[in-house]
């Protein structure tokens, strides 16, 4: 038996384990098929999950001293389990948080009523490095600016979810959502006799419907091709991945020209072909060097002036970062609440924005407990983490947020939750987060459940897989009323 | 399909030949020199020129001995026709189409660059060179075969199988023209049994002699061997059939009318010539032409096919 149950150390809330180290309701069948194994079977297992990752390529791409590796992608063979009633409940809050987001960036790119109402600070605008003037006016088709949003969750120690974060340019992992759900399949058959998760492999079609949604309204037959960065991009894997799933080119840059009439063509053997949606992996500042940067090599000239005709349709729609800010994700609960009269669902994790007075004089005076975020950084970059920082840092961290307030924000130590997770042969509490994609089109559609990261390392809360983080299947089950 | 795309699948099948085809000259060229007196054998510096890589080894290395040569054709990372370089090249054009290629075509090709670089040290000794050509030459053809019975027969399937018969068209040629590289005088009396003993190992480099014997009903003679090399249009090495493999792959392609005119032209000079008749020089020189013009089909399929440079889109 890998798991016992006197001997496993719960650091917050464990989602299988109770305080008092009962099984959770919805644990009781993943433990039950557990007992069964012997004390060899779990390592077997994981080797074997390793193996298959190998065969069936399945990699992330790490770029050190000028050369592109190949790395397996890390894999955590037991399935993380969360009861549909709950799943239930955030999915609804994550297609009302995503419908007010995309409400959101076409209003700051329209009449800003929600800045006029005063709502929305005119300055937390003014100094939003991801707003695009060149966006101003534009009516992508549908309304929409992100099509495809990726929501970071994480459940905190009273046991409740919270939304972390919302990636909503280029959001990655869900080509290792659904190849996870492959290899569980191969190597943890039995498991699917106690419960029946939501399936997850209907994503690409998905995907595939929300992009041709899009399609320029002349066009029949749309071209829809996925535009990559190339081999040397972290996540070319998952390009090349939802191309060949969707059935469509896998395109860069060069492939691409705009003509005279702004419409986009790419270059095949037959000649031009005209490309009618283009899902781009590609950051905006690179997308089209005569409006963005100059020096990008990557992108395609004329894009935005294609897309500004109609011609052509971008997910994510240029632009549509600007709510993807740390300072924007504060104001969330507002923004629902201000478009849509309705309380948040799911709710933020308290955040203390440094522009306002009140808020700013708590964060200085409790430095030691929270964790400070500057707006627009990503990966843990200039941040401070108060508990484990030195006065010096606090007091050069205090003197920053003084120069600068609209860019920090600040946010208690959340107490990440833990899963089960392999470590030789048994079982021990992990930290994990969850990253569930939501697709914008003619409906809004949300993965079962998504891609759960896990913190390979004890005690630690670094998900990032180039960092000794983990993935999970993440399995969503009907546990019939209880 | 995507014009880059077909350019990564047509260098990618060239790479491949490529690496077999080197690997097949270089133990050609080994047999020859242990079947001839040492007074008249060439010795290796012939194969630079063959391959036509006469510059880059003359800027770079001082001596044309067998170490020095070998080192240069095997595993040098400097010379793009190197099979270690040839080999890295075939995997990272396959890299960038990973996704419409079956997934054991990635699985093969990862694992013979890896066996290539792992084990090049001993493929330069005497006594493991045998080993380690003879496993590059298998991984070609076990490319070939995964993609013989798994690959649809689209436009990916043309691209594939036309950068392979180029690249073995013009290397056959180059195979053949070894021989003329020790200008022994023809058809000297003395000489003839070391002559037969030439042909077939040119004949055994390309996995020809079975063949050879049964189609042509003969002795190994060198007229004999010739015309079967060149004008064979059931061998699949032979010039003749490989120009015949390019022409049918054009077929099934859009905006083919220049590349065709070339390839029917190049398939009317093999048909022509009376090879057999050429001496040794002669031939040499026609190898030589045969090759422009095979560069020449290949320019044409460039034009009709693959990315223009960065200055022909802007015009």
């Amino acid at each position: 038996m890998p798991i016992e149950f006197k001997t496993y150390e719960i650091p917050t809330y464990d989602e299988v384990m109770s305080r008092a180290n009962r099984a959770r309701n919805h644990a009781i069948p993943l433990l039950r098929t557990l007992r069964e194994f012997d004390d060899e079977d779990l390592e077997t297992r994981q080797r074997a999950a390793e193996m298959a990752i190998k065969e069936m390529g399945i990699t992330f791409t790490v770029y050190t001293e000028g050369a592109a590796i190949d790395r397996a992608w890390p894999f955590d063979i037991v399935p993380r389990i969360i009861p549909k009633s709950e799943w239930d409940v955030v999915e609804a809050g994550l297609k009302q948080r995503v419908k007010a987001l995309n409400l959101f960036i076409d209003d700051l790119y329209h009449d800003q009523k929600i800045v006029k109402d005063g709502v929305f600070p005119r300055e937390v605008l003014a100094k939003s490095k991801n707003f695009r003037p060149q966006c101003v006016g534009i009516d992508p088709p549908l309304g929409i600016w992100a099509h495809i949003c990726g929501s970071d969750l994480v459940r905190d120690s009273d046991g409740k979810i919270y939304v972390l974060e919302d990636n909503l340019r280029v959001p990655s992992g869900v080509s290792y959502m659904l190849e996870n759900r492959l290899i569980t399949k191969r190597v943890f058959p039995e498991l699917f006799n106690e419960y029946s998760p939501l399936p997850v492999d209907g994503y690409p079609s998905q995907l595939f419907d929300t992009l041709c949604d899009l399609a320029p309204e002349k066009r029949s037959n749309p071209e829809v091709v996925v535009l990559t960065p190339g081999i040397y991009n972290s996540a070319y894997f998952e390009h090349a991945y939802l191309a060949q799933q969707m059935g469509c080119e896998l395109v860069e840059g060069r492939d691409l020209f705009v003509d005279k009439h702004d419409t986009v063509h790419m270059h095949t053997v037959a000649g031009p072909q005209q490309v009618d949606v283009i899902y781009r992996r590609i950051d905006d500042e690179f997308m089209d060097p005569e409006v963005f940067n100059k020096q990008s090599v990557l992108g395609v000239p004329g894009l935005m002036r294609a897309w500004k005709a109609g011609n052509v349709a971008l997910a994510n729609a240029p632009g549509a970062g600007v709510a993807d800010d740390k300072v924007v994700y504060a104001f969330v609960p507002d923004i629902i609440r201000y478009y849509l009269d309705q309380a948040p669902l799911i709710p933020n994790v308290r955040t203390y924005r440094c522009m306002f007075e009140e808020e700013r004089r708590y964060v200085l005076d409790h430095l030691q407990e929270l964790v400070v975020k500057p707006a627009n950084e990503s990966g843990g970059y200039g941040m401070l983490m108060g508990p484990s920082a030195t006065k010096s840092e606090r007091e050069t961290f205090a003197k920053l947020i003084e120069q600068d307030p609209r860019n920090y924000i600040a946010q208690p130590v959340v107490g990440i939750s833990t899963v089960p997770t392999v470590v030789g042969r048994s079982l021990e509490a992990r930290h994990v987060d969850l990253r569930p994609f939501i697709l914008s089109g003619r409906e809004i559609q949300v993965t079962a459940g998504g891609l759960t990261r896990v913190a390979l390392r004890k005690g630690s809360l670094v998900v990032n897989s180039s960092q000794g983080g983990g993935s999970k299947d993440t399995w969503i089950v009907d546990m019939g009323v209880q | 399909m995507l014009s880059r795309v077909a350019e990564n699948l047509y260098w990618m099948s060239r790479y491949v030949e490529r690496a077999e085809n080197t690997a097949r000259l270089i133990s050609v060229n080994s047999n020859l020199l242990l079947d001839l007196p040492s007074g008249i054998a060439p010795g290796w510096a012939p194969l630079v020129d063959i391959l036509g890589l006469r510059g880059d080894f003359d800027s770079r290395i001082k001596e044309s001995d067998e170490r020095h040569v070998l080192k240069f054709l095997i595993a040098d990372r400097s010379n793009t026709g190197s099979i270690l370089s040839s080999l890295h090249h075939a995997r990272e054009n396959c890299r960038t189409v990973r996704d419409i290629l079956p997934r054991e075509i990635w699985e093969e090709l990862n694992e013979l660059y890896l066996y290539a670089q792992e084990n090049v040290n001993s493929g330069l000794t005497k006594r493991g060179r045998f080993a380690f050509l003879k496993r590059v030459i298998f991984g070609s053809e076990l490319f070939i075969g995964i993609l013989a019975s798994v690959q649809s027969r689209d436009e990916a399937f043309d691209f594939l199988r036309i950068g392979r018969y180029m690249e073995r068209a013009d290397m056959t040629t180059r195979i053949i023209d070894v021989r003329s590289a020790d200008l022994l005088p023809d058809n000297v009396a003395d000489l003839r049994p070391f002559d037969t003993i030439q042909w077939v190992s040119v004949l055994h480099s390309l996995s020809a002699y079975q063949m050879y014997r049964r189609h042509m009903q003969t002795q190994v003679r060198r007229d004999a061997v010739l015309r079967f090399l060149f004008k064979d249009t059931l061998f699949p090495r032979a010039v003749r059939h490989c120009l015949d493999s390019v022409e049918e792959c054009l077929g099934d392609l859009k905006n083919n009318q220049q590349s065709l005119k070339r390839v029917r032209a190049l398939v009317r000079k093999v048909d022509r010539t009376k090879i057999e008749t050429l001496d040794q020089v002669t031939l040499h020189s026609y190898v030589d032409d045969l090759q422009l013009n095979i560069t020449k089909l290949h320019n044409s399929l460039a034009d009709a096919y693959f990315p223009k440079t960065f200055q022909q889109q802007q015009a």
